[in-house]
C-alpha cells in the first residue's frame, strides 16, 4: 500500500460568481492512474484547477505529502511536481513546438524527462520542433500539451479532456502511451466525459455530480446502471 | 408567476422632480443672480457636457477615447464660421455645429475603429491633432493664433450674457435627457448588454459595430454641442484652446470622480470639479498635478467613483436606466431586488 | 531628396528608440502607456540633473540613468500598473493618463517651461562625410545605431531566452503561463523596467540632439504610436521600420513648409491605417 501524496478534504471553491464545488474528498497514490468523470458542468475542470493553484481553495482542503498547501499559487504547486494538461490543450501560439515544451521545464524541477526523452516517446514533435505548435493536427498538439507538461517532470499528472475532439485513433495512440509515462512511478489523473475510455485507463474512478462526489470506487467494480445513476443524477 | 417591469423607483422619481425644480429656480438666475454666476456656470456646463460625452463613450460604449477634443474644436470652428461668414445668429449656430460634428464623426469613425482598446484611445488624440494643425493652417479664422467670433457684437452685454446662460442651461438639460432617453431606449439597453458582455450580446443579434457608432455619433454631437457653447460664451477661439487635449483630461477627471459608467456620474464630478477649482486652482501646477493624482487613486482604490458611493448608501439609482424585472408578489419599488449582478446592498 | 531621405532615417533612429518602449509593453501585457512621451522627457531631464553629479559626461550620465530608470519602471509596474490590468484596458488607460499629468506639472514644477539640453561636447558638432555633397551629424548617427542594437537586442532576447519566452508566453495565455512556474506579475514588471530604460535612453538621446521641456511629451507619444502602428505588432523590426517611414515622412513635409512635417507625417499614418490597417508588417496568427 502505496500513501496518498496528494489529498483534499471537504475542498469547496468557488468558479466566477457562482460555488462549484461542495466539498470534495479525494485521495492520489504514487503510481496510481484515477480517472474523474462526470458530466459538463460537474466540476470536474474547477477541481483540477483548484489543485494547481488556478483557482483559490482554503490552506488545509490540499494537502500534499501531508502538508497544507491550498491557497498557493500555481508555481508553488507545479514545483511541487503537479502538473496540469489544461483542457483544450492552451498551447502558446507565438511559440515553436520546442519552445512550448521548454516553457513546460520553467519551474526548473528536476527529474527525468527531457527534450531527448521526449523526442523519443513522440518523435514526429522532433521533427516539427520548429514549427509554431498551433500549426500542428490536434492529435499532435495534444502530445506538445501532455510533452509540455512532463517536461516539469511531475509526480502527479492532470490530464483535462485529453481526448476532446480527437479522431479514436488517435485517443487510442495517446492513452497507449500513458503506462509508458507513468511507469516511473509517477500518478496520472486523468478527466474524461467517455466513461469507457476512463475506466479502461485507471485503477480507480470518481464520478463528479454538481460539485459533489456522487460515486467513488474501484474502476471495474462498477454497473453501468451505478455509473449512469451517478453520472446523471437520475433513476435508469 | 406574474412579473411586472420596473423602469423607476420611488428615489428615481424623486430625483427627477427635485431636478426639474431645480431646472425652474436656474432658469430664473438672471432676475436675481451675479452676471459672473451665469458665466461660471456657462464654463461647467460645457466641461459637464463635454464629460457626459466621454461617460457615454467610456463608461457604456467601451471605447476610451482621448481625442473628443476633435469634436469640441470643430463644434466651436463651425459655430463661429457659420456666425461670422454665414450671417446665421451664433445661438442658433450651435445645433448645426453639434450637426456638422456628428456628420463628421462617420467618416472619422472609419479611420479611429480600426484601432482596438488602448490603440484606439491614441488613434483618436493623433485624429483631433490632424484636425488642430489643419485648422492651424486655414488663414480665414486666423491661422495658429485664433480669432474672434464678431457675429454677436451689436448685441448688449447683458442680452448676451443672459441668453448665453438659458442656452447653457437648455443645452445641460438636452444634453442629460439625450444620454438618459438613449440609454433606456432600446439602443441603450443593448449598448448595456455589450458592456457587460460583448460576446453575448452578439449571440442575441445586437449588432456591435453599429451600436458602438451609433454611441460614437451621439457622443460627437453632444461634444460638438459643448464646443459651439464655449466659444459662443468666449467670444475668442484659438486651435489650441479648441482642440486641447485639456478637454478630455478633465472630462476623465469628471467622470472618475463621479463614477463612470453612471448616468449621474459626470454631474457628481462636475459639482466636485467646479468647486475644487473655485478653491485650488490658483496652486497651478500644483492643483492639476493633484487632479491627476487624483483620478489615478480613484482608479485604483475607488472605482464606482461618489456617483457609486450614494447609490450603495441609499439603495437605489438616481437615474435607473435598466429594466428590472420584478416577480410577483409586488413589494415596494425601492426596495425591489434587481437581476443586476453588481448590487450588492 | 537623398539629402531629405537620410535626414528622416536618422531622425526615425530617435523615434524609434521612443517607440520601443511602447512596443514592448503592448506586446507583452497589452497595456498601452499613455505617458509614454512624458516619460521620456522626465528621462531627459533626469539625464541633464544628472550630468554634472557625475562629471558631466553625457555617457556616464546614461550608465546612472539607465539602472535608475529600469528601477523605477520595475516599482511603477509592480506598485501601480499591475494592479490596472485585465480584459478591461480603461482603468491602465486612467492610470497612465493621469501618470502623464503628474509628471508633467512636476516637471514644470521642478524645471520651469524653458526648453533645456544636454551637452554633447564634440559630438554635437561633429560630422561624416557619406557622399560628394552629403553630410551626416555624428551625433544622429550614433543615435541611429543605438536605435538598431536595440531593436536587435530586443528581437533576441524575445526570441532566444528564456526571459523572451516566458514575455511571449506570458502574452499569449497568462493562467497557462502561471501554471508552469511563470510569475506574471514579476515578469510584467521585467517588461516595464526594460522599457523604462529604454525611454530613458530615448529621453538622454532627445536631449542631447534637440531640447526637452515639460509640454513636450504628447507628442513623443503621439510619434511613437504612429511608429509602432506603422510598422505593425509583428516584430521589433517592424516598429523599426515604422519608425524611419515617420521620420521620412516627417522631413519630406517639412522640405515643403517648416510647419507641415508633424502634420505630413500624422496624414501619412492615417494613410496606412487606411491602406493596411495592421502595417506594414502584421502579426502572423499561428
Amino acid at each position: 500500500m502505496s500513501t496518498n501524496f496528494l489529498q483534499t478534504a471537504g475542498l469547496t471553491a468557488r468558479y466566477g460568481d457562482a460555488q462549484a464545488l461542495f466539498g470534495i474528498d479525494f485521495h492520489i497514490a504514487t503510481g496510481e492512474t484515477v480517472a474523474i468523470i462526470g458530466a459538463n458542468g460537474a466540476g470536474k475542470s474547477t477541481f483540477l484547477k483548484a489543485i494547481t493553484g488556478l483557482v483559490k481553495v482554503a490552506p488545509g482542503a490540499l494537502t500534499i505529502d501531508g502538508k497544507p498547501w491550498g491557497g498557493r499559487s500555481p508555481g508553488d504547486i507545479v514545483r511541487q511536481g503537479i502538473a496540469l494538461v489544461p483542457e483544450g490543450r492552451r498551447l502558446f501560439p507565438s511559440l515553436t513546438v520546442e519552445e512550448n515544451l521548454k516553457m513546460g521545464a520553467y519551474a526548473g524541477r528536476p527529474g527525468p524527462w527531457s527534450l531527448a526523452r521526449l523526442y523519443t516517446l513522440f518523435p514526429i514533435l522532433e521533427e516539427k520542433r520548429k514549427v509554431p505548435a498551433t500549426s500542428l493536427s490536434g492529435g499532435q498538439q495534444q502530445m506538445v500539451a501532455i510533452g509540455r507538461a512532463l517536461m516539469s517532470n511531475p509526480r502527479l499528472l492532470l490530464c483535462d479532456e485529453i481526448s476532446l475532439g480527437l479522431a479514436p485513433i488517435v485517443i487510442k495512440e495517446i492513452y497507449d502511451a500513458l503506462p509508458a509515462i507513468a511507469a516511473e512511478g509517477m500518478s496520472v489523473a486523468v478527466v474524461e466525459q467517455d466513461v469507457m475510455v476512463a475506466q479502461r485507463v485507471s485503477r480507480r474512478l470518481y464520478c463528479f455530480q454538481e460539485g459533489r462526489v456522487s460515486l467513488e470506487g474501484a474502476s471495474d467494480g462498477f454497473s453501468r446502471e451505478q455509473i449512469s445513476q451517478a453520472y446523471f443524477g437520475i433513476q435508469t | 408567476m406574474t412579473a411586472t417591469v420596473i423602469r423607476s423607483t420611488r428615489g428615481s422619481q424623486a430625483v427627477i422632480a427635485i431636478a426639474a425644480a431645480l431646472c425652474l429656480v436656474a432658469a430664473t438666475l438672471p432676475l436675481w443672480g451675479e452676471p459672473s454666476w451665469m458665466r461660471e456656470f456657462v464654463e461647467i456646463a460645457c466641461y459637464l457636457i463635454f464629460a457626459m460625452m466621454w461617460n457615454l463613450l467610456a463608461g457604456y460604449g467601451g471605447m476610451v477615447s482621448v481625442g473628443q477634443q476633435a469634436f469640441f474644436g470643430l463644434g466651436g470652428y463651425v459655430m463661429l464660421a457659420l456666425g461670422n461668414f454665414g450671417g446665421i445668429n451664433p445661438f442658433v449656430a450651435i445645433p448645426l455645429a453639434a450637426l456638422v460634428a456628428a456628420l463628421a464623426s462617420l467618416p472619422v469613425s472609419k479611420l479611429a475603429f480600426r484601432l482596438q482598446g488602448g490603440y484606439f484611445s491614441i488613434g483618436t488624440w493623433v485624429i483631433a491633432e490632424v484636425f488642430r494643425l489643419s485648422i492651424a493652417n486655414v488663414a480665414a479664422v486666423g491661422g495658429g493664433s485664433g480669432t474672434s467670433l464678431t457675429a454677436l457684437r451689436g448685441i448688449s452685454r447683458s442680452t448676451r450674457e443672459n441668453t448665453t446662460y438659458w442656452v447653457a442651461l437648455a443645452c445641460v438639460v438636452a444634453s442629460l435627457a439625450l444620454v438618459y432617453l438613449f440609454l433606456r431606449s432600446k439602443q441603450g439597453l443593448a449598448l448595456q448588454a455589450i458592456r457587460d458582455s460583448e460576446v453575448a450580446a452578439e449571440s442575441q443579434g445586437v449588432g456591435v459595430a453599429r451600436m458602438k457608432l451609433a454611441v460614437y455619433v451621439v457622443a460627437a454631437f453632444g461634444c460638438g454641442m459643448a464646443g459651439a457653447l464655449y466659444f459662443v460664451s468666449n467670444l475668442r477661439i484659438s486651435p489650441d484652446a479648441a482642440f486641447g487635449v485639456n478637454w478630455t483630461a478633465f472630462a476623465i477627471f469628471i467622470v472618475m470622480i463621479g463614477g463612470i459608467g453612471r448616468i449621474e456620474g459626470p454631474v457628481i464630478g462636475a459639482v466636485v470639479f467646479w468647486a475644487l477649482n473655485k478653491f485650488f486652482s490658483d496652486y497651478g501646477t500644483w492643483y492639476q498635478l493633484g487632479l491627476g493624482l487624483l483620478a489615478i487613486l480613484m482608479t485604483l482604490f475607488f472605482r464606482e467613483g461618489l456617483g457609486g458611493f450614494v447609490h450603495r448608501r441609499l439603495g437605489f439609482e438616481m437615474l435607473p436606466t435598466r429594466r428590472i424585472l420584478q416577480l410577483a408578489p409586488p413589494a415596494a419599488p425601492a426596495t425591489a431586488s434587481r437581476l443586476t449582478p453588481e448590487v450588492t446592498a | 531628396m537623398t539629402e531629405t531621405i537620410v535626414q528622416g532615417l536618422l531622425l526615425g533612429g530617435l523615434y524609434c528608440l521612443f517607440s520601443l518602449g511602447l512596443s514592448l509593453m503592448f506586446g507583452v501585457m497589452r497595456l498601452t502607456n499613455i505617458a509614454q512621451g512624458d516619460l521620456i522627457v522626465a528621462g531627459g531631464f533626469a539625464a541633464i540633473s544628472i550630468a554634472p553629479l557625475v562629471g558631466g559626461h553625457f555617457v556616464v550620465a546614461g550608465l546612472v540613468l539607465l539602472p535608475l530608470a529600469f528601477a523605477v519602471g520595475y516599482g511603477l509596474q509592480r506598485l501601480v500598473l499591475n494592479r490596472t490590468l485585465g480584459k478591461d484596458p480603461l482603468p491602465s488607460l486612467v492610470v497612465t493618463f493621469g501618470l502623464s499629468i503628474v509628471i508633467q506639472n512636476l516637471l514644470l514644477e521642478v524645471y520651469s517651461a524653458s526648453p533645456r539640453s544636454l551637452e554633447a561636447g564634440a559630438l554635437s558638432t561633429g560630422s561624416i562625410q557619406l557622399g560628394e555633397e552629403l553630410f551626416v551629424g555624428t551625433l544622429p548617427l550614433l543615435i541611429l545605431g543605438v536605435a538598431l542594437a536595440a531593436t536587435l537586442g530586443l528581437q533576441l532576447l524575445f526570441s532566444l531566452t528564456p526571459l523572451g519566452r516566458a514575455f511571449r508566453a506570458v502574452s499569449d495565455d497568462r493562467e497557462v503561463a502561471e501554471l508552469m512556474g511563470v510569475r506574471s506579475a514579476n515578469v510584467y514588471a521585467i517588461a516595464t523596467a526594460l522599457a523604462t530604460a529604454l525611454i530613458a535612453l530615448a529621453g538622454l538621446f532627445q536631449s542631447l540632439r534637440t531640447t526637452v521641456s515639460p509640454a513636450d511629451g504628447p507628442l513623443l507619444l503621439l510619434f511613437a504610436f504612429e511608429s509602432v502602428i506603422i510598422g505593425g505588432m509583428g516584430s521589433f523590426w517592424g516598429t523599426f521600420v515604422g519608425a524611419m517611414v515617420l521620420g521620412v515622412s516627417q522631413q519630406v513635409g517639412f522640405r515643403f513648409d517648416p510647419g507641415w512635417g508633424v502634420w505630413f507625417g500624422h496624414l501619412v499614418f492615417l494613410a496606412v491605417l487606411i491602406v493596411r490597417p495592421n502595417g506594414l508588417f502584421p502579426k502572423t496568427k499561428g
